[in-house]
C-alpha cells in the first residue's frame, strides 16, 4: 500500500470516527448525516460517470427503485442484510438493461434519456396507485439486523454503522477501480473516445461497466434511505432529486472518493440549517453557496481543503 | 384499423385541435432552450424559471394596463414587452455567469444554471406570493369559436385555437429567417454548428452567446406569458414546465428549431391522443416519444451525426 | 412577513446554537432530554406547513393563522401564564427531509407539541415518530383516511375529520340535488389525494346509487395548467355531474377553461375543495355549482356556535393579511384551539401542576373543544369528529365572488367511518337511505 493510500485510508477512519461522535454528541443529527452518506454513496456512482464526462440527470431512478423494492420486500424479510443486496440487484438489473440501451449515447443525450426514464417510474409509481399509494408513499416495518430486533434508538445506530461501513467500502472500491484499467479507460473516454476505440477497447462496455456499478451504489444507497426514514415516496424518483445528487458530486469535488461525501455533508448540513434560519428562502441560501463554490473553487469542496493544505508549503518556498 | 377511425373521426379531429394548441405551448417554451443549448451547449435548467417570470411579470402588467382602463387591445403587446423586458433584465447577468465557467467543465455550467434556478425560484416566491396568479382578459376579449361535432358544438377559446398557434407560427418562421437569410443569424448558425471553425473564422463567439442568450431568455418569458392567460402560475411552475422542454431538446436535435417544432407538434399530438383514448398513458407520452425517437435516429430528430474528432 | 417570529428575544440561543458548527456547540444544542413537568418559560410549537411549492397556497394562509392566534394567545397572557412561540418547517422539499425536520423540533428546538402536516404522506410518515419519540403531535391538515384506520397511536391526534366524510358528505348532496343523475366524469390530480377520493367517492356511489356510468376519469398530472383537452372531452362526453377533488392553481385554471368554454353549462359540477379558490376566480365561477370545503368551513356559515368568534376571527384575519380567511386557517385555528383545550384539561387533571408529555398526549384523547363554527371531538382512535358543510355556489352584488346558499351541515359522526373499520368497508355497507336522512338545506342570508 502506498503511503498516499494508507493517508487517505487513515482519514477516511477519521473522519468515520468524527461523524459517530457528531451522531452521538448531537443526537437530532444523527439522521441527517445517515441520509448524506445514503446520498454520498449513489453520488460515488455518480463521480464514476463524471470521469468518463458523462452526467446522469435521472439516476434517482436507481435510488428509487431499491428504497421501493426495500419497501416492498420488508413486510415479508425485514433484514437489513437481505434487504441491502436486494436493493443492489434490483437496481443493478435494471441499470443493466437500461444501460445497455443509454451508454450508446453521449452528454446531452445521455443525461436526458436517463433523465426521461426517472421521469417514467415516477410516473409509474403515480399510476400504480392501488399497490404504491402515490404520493402517500409506503412506511417500512421495523428492520431487524442480523436477525436482532432492535428499538428504534439502536436502529438508528445500526443505520448508520452500514452506512459507514458500505461507504467505506464503496469509496475504497471506486478508488481502486478508478487507478484501474477500466478507471483509467474512462478518463480516456472523456478526452477523446475514439482514440480508445483505435487502442481495441469497447468505450460502450467500459461506461456500461461504469454504470451498472452506478445504479448499485445508487440501489445502496436507496435502501439506507428507506431503512432511515422509514417512508418512501415518488418524490425520490423526481428529475430534482436527480440534480440534487449531480449537484453533491460537484459541491464535493469530482477530483477524490472523499468528495461526494463532502458534498453530501455540505449539501444535507447547508440545507438543514439554512430550512432552520430562514424557513422561507432556503432554496435561495442552497442555491448561492452552489454558485459560489462553482465560481470561486470549481474544484469542490475536496479542492478547496487540499489548495489550502498545499498552500502552506508553497509558502515555506517549495514549488 | 380503418374501422377504427371511421368511427372516431369526428373525435380525431377534436384532438388534432387541442393537440395543435398543445403543441404551440410546448414550443413556444422549448424553442428557447433548444437555441440557447445550440449556441453555448448547456441545457438551461433555469429557463423553467424564466418562464415562470415571464408569466409572472405578464399578469402582472397586464393587471397594471386593465386597471389603469386602458384599451383592451394593449394587453396583446403587454405580454409581449414583459416578455423582451424579462430577457433584457435577467438574460445577460445569466450569460455572463455562463462565460465566467466556460472553460471549466461543461458539467459546472450545468450546475450554474441549476443553481440560478434555485434562487430564482424563491426570488420568484418573494416578489409574486405564493397565491395562484391568472390574467385571463385576453382569453375572454377573444371570446369563443364553435367548433360543429355531429349535431352537437364545442365551444373552443380563440385563443387556443389562432392566439396561440399563430405566435408559435410566426416565430419559428421568424427564426427561420433570422437565422438563415441575416448576419447575426448565420453567426449563430455557425457557432452552433462548429464553435471553434466559427471563431477561426473570425466570428466573435462572445456577441453571439450574449444575443443567443437573451433572445432565448425572452422567447422563455414570452411561453410563460402566453400560458399567463390560462394556467394558474404557483410556486413550482416552472420545474415541472421546464421538465418537457428537456424531452423536446434532446429528441430535437442540438439547437434544430425544425426539430423543435416537429417534436413539440409530436408531443403535442400524442397527449391529446393518450387523453382521448388512454388517459393513463398522458404523462408519460412525451418520454416514449422522446425514446422511440432516439432508438431511430441517436443523434435527435433533425441533429446531424457529430464529426468523430481524433 | 413571518421574519418577526424568528426574532423573538428567546431565539437568540438558537440562532447562536445553529450558527456555530463548533462540537461544543452543538453538544448544547443536542440536549435532548425534556424539563418534564417543570412549568416551561415559553411554550415552542413547532409547526410543519409549506412554504414553499404549489401547496403553499395552503401552507402560507396556514402559517398566518397561525401567527395571528398565537399573538392573540400572547396577547391574552399566553397558555396557563406561560407564552407560545411558533416555529415554522417547510414540508416542500419532501418526505425524507421532513422526517429530519421532525427529530430536529423535538430533539434540538425541544419544542413542547408538533402540528403537523399539510401532507398526507407527512403525516403518515411522522405519527409513528411522534410515538417514538414521546412528543404530542396535532395532525392538523393532512386528509389520508389511513392514518388511524391502520393503526393506533398514542401521541398523535388529529383535530379535523379525513377524506371520508369530506367526500362522502359532497356525494350525499349530489344526490339529493340531482337524485337522476345518471353519468359522471372525474377530473382528479393525479396524487394520493385525488386517488384515494375517488376511490371513495366511487364506492360509496355504488353503494348508494348503483348503476351510475363512468363516462371518463382524467388524472392529469399534479400542477397541470392547461385542461383544454379534457375539457374538450367533458364538452363532447357531457355527462351529468362532473366531480374534481383538485385544489389550488390546478383547480383554478380548470374553472377559468371550463368557464369560458362553457362547460359549466353543459354538466353539474361538484368540487369538495372549492371553497379555497373563491375569492380567487370570482365570479368567473358560476351559480349552482356544489363547493365544499374539506370540513364545516366557511366565513359564512349558516349556524356557527359561536357566531362572535367567527366573525372576530374573519374579521381580524381580513384586517391583517387582506385577504379571506379559507380553510387551512380554519383547520390551523383548531389545532389552536385544541392545543389550548389540551394544556387546560392536562393542568386541570393535575391540580394545576404542568403535565408531562405523556399526560399531555393523554389529555388529547377524547378531548372536546371548540372550532370556528362548532366542536370537534377526538374520538378514541384519534381521529376528529368534524362537520362538513356543503354549498351551492350564487351570486350577490355583496360579494366579487361566488357564495354558497342551500348549505347542508353534515353531522360528523353520521358520515364519519366508525372507530376500527376501514372506510372502504365501511362505504360498502350504508344504506341507500342515506341521502334522504340529510339535514334540511339552507338558503344563502345576506
Amino acid at each position: 500500500m502506498s503511503r498516499r493510500a494508507l493517508l487517505e485510508l487513515v482519514a477516511a477512519l477519521a473522519a468515520a470516527a468524527i461523524v459517530l461522535l457528531v451522531a452521538a454528541l448531537v443526537p437530532w443529527l444523527r439522521f441527517v448525516l445517515t441520509i448524506a452518506i445514503a446520498k454520498g454513496i449513489a453520488v460515488l456512482g455518480i463521480l464514476l460517470l463524471l470521469r468518463a464526462g458523462q452526467v446522469s440527470f435521472g439516476h434517482a431512478l436507481y435510488v428509487a427503485l431499491a428504497a421501493y423494492a426495500a419497501a416492498f420486500a420488508a413486510p415479508r424479510m425485514p433484514e437489513a442484510l437481505l434487504l441491502l443486496p436486494l436493493g443492489a440487484l434490483v437496481s443493478g438489473a435494471v441499470g443493466l438493461v437500461v444501460g445497455l440501451f443509454v451508454v450508446r449515447y453521449r452528454e446531452i443525450f445521455f443525461g436526458m434519456l436517463n433523465l426521461a426514464l426517472s421521469m417514467v417510474f415516477y410516473s409509474v409509481l403515480e399510476k400504480f396507485y392501488a399497490l404504491t399509494h402515490g404520493t402517500d408513499g409506503i412506511r417500512l416495518p421495523a428492520i431487524r439486523y442480523v436477525g436482532t430486533a432492535l428499538g428504534p434508538e439502536e436502529a438508528g445506530w445500526a443505520t448508520l454503522a452500514v452506512a459507514i461501513l458500505l461507504a467505506l467500502g464503496f469509496g475504497a472500491f471506486v478508488r481502486v477501480y478508478l487507478l484501474s484499467p477500466m478507471g483509467e479507460a474512462l478518463s480516456a473516454m472523456k478526452t477523446r473516445e475514439t482514440r480508445l476505440e483505435f487502442m481495441g477497447i469497447p468505450a460502450r462496455r467500459v461506461l456500461l461497466a461504469a454504470y451498472v456499478l452506478s445504479a448499485v451504489m445508487a440501489g445502496c444507497g436507496g435502501v439506507i434511505i428507506a431503512m432511515t426514514t422509514r417512508h418512501v415516496t415518488p418524490a425520490l424518483a423526481y428529475w430534482t432529486a436527480s440534480g440534487e445528487l449531480v449537484f453533491i458530486a460537484i459541491l464535493g469535488g469530482a477530483g477524490s472518493v472523499f468528495g461526494p461525501f463532502l458534498g453530501a455533508f455540505g449539501y444535507e448540513l447547508t440545507r438543514t440549517y439554512a430550512a432552520a434560519l430562514v424557513a422561507d428562502a432556503w432554496q435561495m441560501i442552497l442555491g448561492i453557496v452552489l454558485l459560489g463554490v462553482i465560481l470561486f473553487a470549481p474544484g469542490g469542496l475536496w479542492g478547496m481543503g487540499r489548495s489550502a493544505l498545499r498552500r502552506r508549503p508553497a509558502g515555506e518556498g517549495a514549488a | 384499423m380503418p374501422g377504427w377511425i371511421a368511427d372516431n373521426a369526428l373525435l380525431i379531429g377534436l384532438a388534432v385541435l387541442d393537440g395543435l394548441s398543445y403543441a404551440a405551448a410546448v414550443f413556444m417554451v422549448a424553442v428557447g432552450l433548444n437555441l440557447i443549448f445550440g449556441v453555448l451547449r448547456v441545457l438551461n435548467i433555469a429557463h423553467g424559471s424564466l418562464y415562470a417570470i415571464g408569466g409572472y411579470s405578464a399578469a402582472a402588467l397586464g393587471l397594471f394596463v386593465v386597471s389603469r382602463g386602458l384599451p383592451g387591445w394593449l394587453v396583446f403587446p403587454t405580454l409581449l414587452a414583459a416578455s423582451v423586458l424579462v430577457g433584457l433584465v435577467l438574460g445577460p447577468p445569466i450569460e455572463r455567469l455562463l462565460r465566467r465557467t466556460e472553460k471549466e467543465e461543461p458539467v459546472l455550467q450545468l450546475l450554474v444554471t441549476f443553481a440560478l434556478f434555485m434562487i430564482l425560484e424563491d426570488l420568484q416566491k418573494l416578489l409574486f406570493g405564493v397565491q395562484p396568479v391568472v390574467f385571463d382578459a385576453p382569453l375572454k376579449m377573444l371570446g369563443t369559436v364553435d367548433i360543429p361535432f355531429g349535431q352537437d358544438v364545442i365551444p373552443f377559446t380563440a385563443y387556443q385555437l389562432f392566439v396561440l398557434p399563430g405566435i408559435a407560427l410566426v416565430t419559428l418562421a421568424g427564426l427561420a429567417w433570422f437565422l438563415r437569410r441575416t448576419l447575426y443569424g448565420r453567426m449563430i448558425v455557425a457557432v452552433t454548428t462548429d464553435r471553434e471553425a466559427a471563431r477561426a473564422m473570425g466570428i466573435d463567439a462572445a456577441k453571439v452567446t450574449l444575443l443567443t442568450f437573451t433572445a432565448g431568455a425572452a422567447l422563455a418569458a414570452l411561453g410563460g406569458a402566453l400560458a399567463s392567460p390560462t394556467a394558474s402560475l404557483v410556486p413550482g411552475v416552472g420545474a415541472q414546465t421546464i421538465v418537457l422542454s428537456f424531452a423536446v431538446v434532446a429528441t430535437a436535435g442540438l439547437g434544430q428549431i425544425e426539430g423543435a417544432a416537429v417534436t413539440s407538434l409530436l408531443i403535442g399530438l400524442g397527449r391529446s391522443f393518450a387523453v382521448y383514448f388512454e388517459p393513463e398513458l398522458e404523462v408519460v407520452v412525451p418520454y416514449l416519444i422522446m425514446v422511440a425517437v432516439l432508438l431511430v435516429r441517436p443523434q435527435g430528430l433533425f441533429g446531424v451525426p457529430e464529426t468523430r474528432r481524433i | 412577513m413571518a421574519g418577526d417570529v424568528r426574532f423573538a428575544p428567546g431565539s437568540l440561543t438558537r440562532r447562536a446554537a445553529l450558527g456555530a458548527l463548533g462540537v461544543g456547540s452543538l453538544a448544547l444544542a443536542g440536549r435532548s432530554v425534556q424539563a418534564q413537568a417543570a412549568k416551561p418559560s415559553e411554550l415552542k410549537v413547532g409547526i410543519a406547513t409549506y412554504l414553499s411549492g404549489p401547496a403553499s397556497v395552503f401552507g402560507v394562509p396556514g402559517r398566518q393563522a397561525a401567527e395571528m392566534l398565537f399573538d392573540e394567545i400572547n396577547a391574552e397572557g399566553g397558555i396557563a401564564g406561560v407564552k407560545v412561540r411558533p416555529i415554522f418547517v417547510d414540508e416542500g422539499p419532501g418526505v425524507d427531509h421532513f422526517v429530519g425536520e421532525y427529530r430536529r423540533l423535538v430533539q434540538s428546538e425541544n419544542v413542547n407539541i408538533i402540528f403537523s402536516a399539510i401532507s398526507s404522506a407527512d403525516c403518515l410518515a411522522c405519527t409513528p415518530l411522534a410515538d417514538e419519540l414521546k412528543r404530542p403531535t396535532l395532525l392538523w391538515d393532512c386528509g389520508t383516511q389511513r392514518i388511524f384506520e391502520d393503526a393506533r397511536y398514542q401521541y398523535a391526534v388529529r383535530t379535523q375529520g379525513n377524506a371520508t366524510p369530506e367526500v362522502l358528505a359532497a356525494l350525499l348532496y349530489v344526490l339529493r340535488a340531482k337524485p337522476d343523475f345518471r353519468s359522471i366524469a372525474v377530473v382528479n390530480q393525479d396524487y394520493a389525494w385525488g386517488r384515494d377520493s375517488w376511490a371513495i367517492w366511487k364506492t360509496a356511489m355504488d353503494t348508494l346509487k348503483p348503476g351510475v356510468r363512468v363516462a371518463a376519469e382524467f388524472f392529469p398530472r399534479f400542477g397541470a395548467t392547461d385542461f383544454s383537452t379534457e375539457v374538450t372531452r367533458l364538452l363532447a362526453l357531457r355527462p351529468d355531474v362532473i366531480l374534481t377533488t383538485s385544489w389550488g392553481g390546478d383547480l383554478d385554471a380548470f374553472i377559468r377553461q371550463s368557464a369560458e368554454r362553457r362547460l359549466f353549462e353543459r354538466s353539474t359540477f361538484v368540487m369538495p375543495l372549492a371553497e379555497s379558490s373563491l375569492e380567487r376566480v370570482g365570479k368567473t365561477l358560476p351559480a349552482g355549482v356544489i363547493v365544499g370545503g374539506r370540513g364545516d368551513h366557511w366565513f359564512g356559515h349558516p349556524s356557527p356556535k359561536d357566531p362572535a368568534l367567527l366573525a372576530r376571527f374573519t374579521e381580524n384575519y381580513r384586517k391583517r393579511f387582506s385577504t379571506w380567511p379559507i380553510y387551512p386557517t380554519h383547520h390551523m385555528a383548531q389545532a389552536v384551539f385544541a392545543m389550548k383545550a389540551g394544556y387546560e384539561k392536562a393542568i386541570k387533571a393535575k391540580g394545576g401542576g404542568w403535565p408531562t408529555d405523556a399526560e399531555l398526549a393523554a389529555a388529547f384523547q377524547g378531548l372536546e373543544f371548540p372550532s370556528l363554527t362548532g366542536t370537534i371531538k377526538i374520538r378514541e382512535d384519534g381521529q376528529g369528529l368534524e362537520d362538513q358543510l356543503i354549498g351551492t355556489t350564487v351570486h350577490t352584488d355583496k360579494y366579487p365572488f361566488p357564495v354558497l346558499t342551500d348549505m347542508v351541515v353534515f353531522k360528523a359522526a353520521d358520515i364519519t367511518t366508525p372507530v376500527g373499520q376501514k372506510s372502504l368497508d365501511w362505504l360498502k355497507t350504508l344504506s341507500p337511505d342515506m341521502p334522504g336522512k340529510m339535514p334540511a338545506p339552507v338558503p344563502y342570508r345576506g
